[in-house]
């Protein structure tokens, strides 16, 4: 048989039961066909605009740039899409999908609650019915993200299995599709999964690229020398970086879940600590044992806990185009705080480990250099976990 | 992969349909393992498909979520498992099939394990989320060591690639019963029969039945149509509900003994 579409160098690819094969053989052809048709697009972009609230603005950070005194640094304001992440763009996109593929059910897995309210909010807008796996660890730690869901008129089903968290809940939500593939639609949350997937996300994603691109040159008449994102399986990441890809002279750089530290074994760095593996649908760089098993990620951030990423950020990352570093725990608690502070915005912890890189990277830069960094997400979901945190902190707030 | 077919052969001359029982190996170690595996063989089972856990089985149910859990948590890897295989192939000359999640394999290296397997007496691997489209280095591997890919076609699989898939398996092609994951059902689906018959149009290999078959009536009804029955999760359940290592050997071992006699021509 002929190699299976969908490989970036070495990862991606589709790895998958044989009962799915059919289904992703079907969206394959509507990314291929329905997607790119104007009335698709005139729909998506309408809603993208009169519904999520974009395009978001790209702040420029005046107090962290003289603070950090190194390059210019400019804020992505994802956090100010409808449901306060990016992750509205991606199911705007497959809501749609879905519908003009007739199937009435979607299904989602959900980390920190974000992709979870965000495919609740899409299919009330829509119609559809939905329903949202959840690690049963997350459901108790992002409570009022379900609360949320629940709102929005889906059900969540918590997920005891395994690690509690979110690659069980993939694990969960994909038996579920092996059992209704028929009729219902799986809308993956990131640039992950089995082809189409990595491709079909990133695509829908890259509005978040294209209007940075277009408004850096807008404001500063030139593109910019650095790209920051965090990265769990990377949507909000690639969705910037892809746009600038052809641009050799923009450097990008994916933060990562160093949880408690890389020496701590208790991190979600696969692509600083990871090796290759096959994972949930797709080859890419997993947490793994010497056996082959995956064992479970740790990170503050609920979106960031994945021991797997999107297979193309490891091809970026094998070729060199992109550079991923690590963040801890206590880098983005701290950095969540200096952004609250600085620029009155209260990142999501997810977000705030990009902030973090940008404090140790935007001082070794000249003072013309410019920044662009990804605010994929609002804090106010993290604020009681926050609170707790500093609370037992020694020290407290500082 | 030449039990396989000698066996498959044997059984269609009497019109036999073949019963290969599945045990998640490690569960709850593979002492245990091996036991079951001797005693199943001598109870009738035509082959043995020996699961390798993995951490996160996406296309099976709680049953052997359950088992894979209890392997892993006594540390069952796919070397102490290729221990396992020499040890039990010195004993008995039953076909052996691995089942298992890619990772592991990939893991220890394709060429390095298809080396390994076909030197234990491995006679098939089975690994459900490897696609010929991205399994094909593995599988050629395998064969080329006389192991053999046996790959699984569902009710969803078009006519096309099924066509495919039936040409490229060895030993015998698996057949999905059902849209879904694994576990013991109430019923055999009503299409499988239909399914079934749509790769006898197309091929003479021998075709195994797995996923839900949980009764002797269930076997008996599919051997009707089948080469083979897979039963997986329904002796899990039999092990689950058994109190000790003895009441679990013989309750599986039965029960394994009564599925063949459900197989056998009247």
């Amino acid at each position: 048989m002929t190699q299976a579409p969908g490989h970036f160098g070495a990862y991606g690819g589709r790895y998958v039961p044989e009962t799915l094969v059919a289904a992703l053989d079907e969206l394959e052809e509507a990314r291929l066909h329905v997607v790119p048709s104007d009335a698709f697009q005139r729909e998506l972009d309408d809603l993208l605009r009169t519904y999520a609230g974009r395009p978001t603005p790209l702040t420029f950070a005046r107090r962290i740039t003289e603070d950090l005194g190194g390059a210019r640094v400019y804020l992505k304001r994802e956090d100010l899409a409808h449901t306060g992440a990016h992750k509205i763009n991606n199911v705007l996109g497959q809501a749609l999908l879905a519908r003009s593929m007739g199937k009435r059910r979607v299904i989602a897995e959900t980390g920190a609650g974000q992709h979870g309210v965000a495919t609740a909010t899409a299919c009330a807008l829509l119609g559809l019915d939905c329903e949202v796996y959840q690690g049963a660890e997350d459901v108790e730690r992002q409570a009022l993200n379900v609360f949320r869901m629940e709102l929005l008129g889906a059900r969540v089903l918590p997920v005891e299995a395994g690690s509690r968290t979110l690659k069980d809940a993939i694990n969960e939500a994909m038996r579920d599709w092996v059992t209704n593939v028929r009729d219902t639609y799986y809308c993956i949350g990131s640039t992950m999964g089995p082809h189409p997937y990595p491709t079909l996300v990133r695509d829908f994603q890259r509005v978040i690229g294209v209007e940075a691109r277009r408004q850096i040159l807008e404001v500063e008449g030139r593109l910019p020398d650095v790209l920051v994102a965090c990265v769990g399986g990377g949507s909000n990441a690639m969705g910037l970086f892809h746009p600038f890809l052809a641009d050799g002279g923009v450097r990008m750089i994916g933060c990562e879940a160093g949880g408690e530290g890389l020496a701590s074994g208790r991190h979600g760095a696969t692509m600083t600590a990871g090796v290759a593996g096959i994972f949930h649908g797709q080859r890419t760089l997993v947490l793994s044992d010497d056996d082959g098993q995956i064992f479970p990620a740790h990170s503050i951030s609920a979106g960031l806990d994945y021991p797997g990423v999107g297979p193309e950020h490891a091809f970026l990352r094998d070729s060199g185009r992109a550079q991923y570093v690590a963040v801890t725990d206590a880098e983005a608690l701290d950095a969540l705080q200096y952004l609250s502070r600085m620029e009155g915005i209260i990142p999501a912890l997810e977000s705030a480990h990009a902030i973090a890189h940008l404090r140790r990277l935007a001082p070794t830069l000249a003072n013309d250099a410019i920044v662009i960094v990804n605010l994929s997400g609002r804090g106010d979901k993290d604020v009681m976990q926050v609170r707790e945190l500093l609370r037992s902190a020694v020290g407290g707030v500082h | 992969m030449g039990r396989l077919q000698d066996r498959f052969r044997e059984l269609r001359g009497r019109g036999e349909c073949a019963l290969l029982p599945f045990v998640t190996a490690g569960d709850p170690d593979l002492e245990f393992t091996e036991a079951l595996v001797l005693a199943f063989a001598a109870a009738g089972a035509d082959g043995l498909e020996i699961g390798v856990p993995f951490s996160d089985p996406i296309a099976d149910g709680p049953t052997i979520q359950r088992a894979s859990q209890r392997a892993l948590a006594s540390h069952t890897s796919l070397r102490r498992i290729l221990e396992l295989v020499k040890r039990v192939r010195a004993k008995v000359d039953v076909p052996l099939v691995l089942m298992g999640y890619a990772n592991p394999f990939f893991a220890m290296g394709e060429e390095r394990f298809a080396v390994a397997a076909a030197e234990v007496g491995v006679d098939g691997v089975i690994c459900p989320d490897l696609p010929p489209e991205e399994g094909e280095a593995f599988y050629g591997a395998l064969e080329a060591k006389g192991v053999g890919p046996i790959l699984l076609a569902a009710p969803t699989t078009r006519p096309e690639r099924l066509t495919r898939l039936a040409a490229r398996t060895r030993g015998f092609l698996y057949y999905v019963a059902l849209t879904g994951v694994t576990g013991a059902r109430a019923a055999v689906s009503a299409d499988l029969r239909a399914g079934v018959a749509r790769v006898r149009e197309i091929s003479d290999v021998p075709v195994c039945v797995g996923f839900g078959v949980s009764t002797p009536e269930q076997a008996r009804e599919i051997g009707g149509f089948a080469d083979g029955v897979v039963v997986a999760s329904a002796i899990i359940d039999r092990m689950e509900r058994a109190p000790t290592r003895e009441e679990k050997l013989d309750v599986a071992t039965r029960f394994v003994a009564e599925l063949k006699a459900a197989l056998r021509p009247a």
